[in-house]
């Protein structure tokens, strides 16, 4: 199978097989970052900017070590220190980019649709770091690559979400992914924080932890939004904690192979316990690695086999 | 001035012509209606095909003037009302400064005036600045020419304010428009919460924020026994409470729009902008529900809330770019195409929810029907034209329409105001 796609704007449009060749790329990438030389020339020649709106450690430096491992040049735009501040829209950002020739434009934004308002105006491929609450793609592929890496398929394993969906870009992706591939997802988080029409997402709804955790493979767990709950979401962490934060006791009850995820940074003590986070059972570490790989496949597939397409 | 109209098959709420009648108007009236005049010297309209209404009216517009004529002013405003067929336009205060005194209302009629192509009624503001707390100076307003008053753009949410303004304005016989919706439960919503919202990522605006002050209003109107006009209903369960009120003879009457009619919130699929309004394009039920209640009366009028918004105001993302879309110019098209031709209303209909009723709830007595002695608006429409809709045919400054590219059927060939032409096609 060949890529076809210009842009990754989110999982939804992807169908099965695209994301099967996106996670079996990443498999021949990951044994780069495990070289002395850290260092292959896929991408010699090409320039990607790293436009991102909102804070991130983990995914803009990961995009960036992706883009460099591959020998790609890479820029790095930050809201804060760009023309944003002086009130230039995004558009008018990234076609001044493009008109430096820039081949990719991976962006990050606090606004959903922000990247398929730039993929219908600009040439240059786009890759969606994260809009708004809507999608996080490769977070999505990430941890589909993790789940495969660690039990072998993902078709049929009962895979649950726990948290703040409603507010969640990568609970939005995840659940396209996994049920793409044919997993069961279970989404498990206080009523004010799901939203309203989830059934419609084909995916099971719980409000007990406890007992999601004991029927599934993995849990992915989101991170609390803190600065979101001046909305008043939740009575307290306390009680949240209590609830649905994965706890060692919680965890104790389930099976002991079950995986626990988290996309990052976490709120330990709030959503998962720091003996969980840091426990056998945890992978956390490895979907970080894991992500690495997945972007180097993602701009490898976009820029590398053929010139990006202008359709 | 006299001007003659030949060969008219006129649509009149309450009857249609079967034969085609002469109609000629004469300083500003109808002076006579027959199945054949003439007139030495008289400037005559050839109607032959086409159907002839009483002039249009349009009880929700926003001009933007004074303050944002960026976007529109009263002369593009009302040039782009007269190509859609309009002949009297109802125009918001949510402008810079608010219409919220007296000299702002004669301001905005002296400019339609010099302009001279459609009646322009400002509706002042129910409570000064469009802030909620203190009513208006309401029988000033009345005196300088308001014909209703509204706080559109935001709603009288106390509850105490609404009834105090309520019984004040039933005093003076003005009518409140009250734009329902609740922002406590909207909480920055910017389209309608469901499937679509949970798949875009955007923020939900739930139905029930549009509803709850429904109810609360019909409630007060109840209490009160006072009118209220509730403005651009979206919802399957607005049209059923409003239709439960009105069965028990509460004095409410109610507006749709032709994109609460047409589109459903699928139609932001693609961030795009345009389709961004508030209230927000709902669900396949709740556009069935707006056209059962516009086919059985439940709702009077059908209102365009036409609202121009540059092109660099709506550049600036989903969440960020201002709500509403322009109407004017696709209005008759659209009723036309989704509700006359699909046999949802009759031609009488028609004409009854966008003349008569609007006239009506309006309160313009010499408005509203093509009768000997009453005002000579007119609107002629071929119905069975059809037409795209083009970016660079809008006569409005500001072309956010979402219905760009879509192709309708029945089109305003001639308007004429006050007896005199303010548009032919």
């Amino acid at each position: 199978m060949e890529w076809k796609k210009r842009d990754l704007l989110d999982l939804q449009s992807l169908d099965k097989e695209e994301i099967e060749l996106i996670l079996e790329t990443a498999k021949s990438f990951r044994q780069v970052s495990t070289r002395d030389v850290k260092k292959v020339p896929a991408l010699r020649g090409k320039t990607v900017a790293l436009l991102f709106y909102e804070p991130s450690t983990r995914t803009r430096v990961s995009f960036e070590l992706a883009a460099k491992r591959l020998s790609a040049d890479v820029v790095n735009i930050a809201s804060s220190s760009s023309s944003s501040a002086k009130g230039e829209s995004i558009l008018d950002t990234a076609l001044n980019l493009e008109a430096m020739n820039v081949d990719m434009i991976v962006v990050r934004h606090y606004s959903s649709g922000v990247p398929n308002v730039l993929s219908q105006n600009l040439k240059a491929a786009i890759i969606n770091a994260g809009d708004g609450s809507r999608e996080h793609p490769t977070q999505g592929l990430l941890d589909i690559f993790t789940v495969q890496e660690k039990l072998g398929n993902v078709k049929g394993r009962n895979i649950t979400i726990v948290g703040d969906v409603l507010h969640s870009r990568v609970a939005r992706s995840n659940i396209w992914g996994f049920k793409k591939l044919g997993a069961n997802v279970t989404v498990c988080g206080p009523a004010t924080l799901l939203p309203r029409a989830i059934k419609e997402f084909g995916v099971e709804v719980s409000y007990d932890l406890e007992s999601s955790m004991k029927k599934s493979d993995c849990v992915i767990v989101l991170r609390l939004q803190k600065e979101r709950q001046q909305e008043v979401f939740l009575p307290s962490l306390r009680e949240y904690a209590k609830l649905f934060g994965v706890s060692q006791s919680k965890l104790e009850k389930a099976s002991k192979d079950l995986l626990i995820m988290h996309p990052g940074p976490t709120n330990r003590g709030v959503e998962i316990g720091a003996d969980v986070a840091d426990g056998r059972q945890s992978v956390i570490l490895e979907q970080v690695t894991n992500g690495l790989a997945i972007r180097m496949a993602v701009l490898y597939l976009l820029l590398g086999t053929k010139e990006p397409s202008t359709a | 001035m006299t001007l003659l109209i030949k060969n008219a098959m006129i649509v009149n709420a309450d009857k249609r012509y079967l034969q085609p009648q002469d109609i000629l108007l004469e300083k500003g009236k109808i002076s006579k209606i027959a199945a054949s005049i003439a007139v030495e010297n008289c400037k005559a309209v050839d109607a032959a095909g086409k159907l002839v209404f009483p002039g249009l009216i349009d009880l929700h517009v926003h001009l933007r003037q004074p303050g944002r004529e960026d976007k529109e002013t009263v002369e593009t405003g009302t040039r782009s009302a007269a190509k859609g067929g309009f002949t009297s336009v109802f125009c918001m205060p949510n402008t810079t400064p608010v219409i919220d005194n007296a000299m702002v209302v004669e301001a905005i009629i002296n400019e339609a005036r010099r302009v001279g192509l459609v009646n322009v009624y400002p509706v002042g503001a129910i409570t000064r600045g469009q802030m909620g707390k203190e009513l208006t100076d309401m029988a000033e307003l009345k005196q300088a020419g308001c014909k209703a008053l509204s706080d559109d753009g935001k709603c009288v949410e106390n509850s105490q304010v609404m009834r105090l303004a309520l019984e004040y304005s039933k005093m003076i016989d003005l009518l409140l428009i009250q734009h329902c919706q609740d922002h406590s439960l909207t909480a920055g919503g910017v389209m309608n919460e469901g499937y679509h919202s949970m798949i875009l990522g955007l923020k939900g605006d739930p139905g029930i924020a549009e509803t709850v002050i429904v109810a609360r209003d019909i409630e007060l109107a109840h209490y009160l026994k006072t009118k209220v006009h509730l403005a651009h209903m979206s919802l399957k369960r607005s049209v059923e409470l409003i239709r439960f009120a009105k069965s028990q003879g509460i004095l409410v009457t109610a507006e749709a729009c032709p994109h609460h009619f047409t589109l459903t919130d699928e139609a932001v699929k693609g961030f795009d902008t345009f389709t961004k309004v508030n209230p927000p394009l709902r669900s396949p039920e709740d556009v069935a529900a707006i056209r059962e209640g516009l086919q059985d009366g439940t709702i009077d009028c059908i209102v365009t809330d036409h609202a121009p918004h540059t092109k660099e105001d709506k550049e600036t993302g989903f969440d960020n770019a201002p709500f509403g879309m322009i109407g004017l110019e696709t209005s008759v098209g659209l009723t036309m195409t989704e509700l006359v031709h699909k046999k949802v209303l009759t031609l009488e209909q028609m004409a009854d929810r966008m003349s008569t009723a609007p006239a009506r709830v309006g309160g313009l007595e010499s408005k509203g029907k093509i009768s000997q002695g009453l005002d000579a608006d007119i609107t002629i429409i071929d119905p069975n034209k059809e037409w795209e809709v083009r970016v660079e045919d809008f006569w409005s400054k500001s072309k956010n329409s979402p219905f760009v590219g879509r192709k309708l059927k029945g089109r305003v060939e001639t308007t004429i105001c006050g007896g005199r032409i303010t548009y032919q096609v």
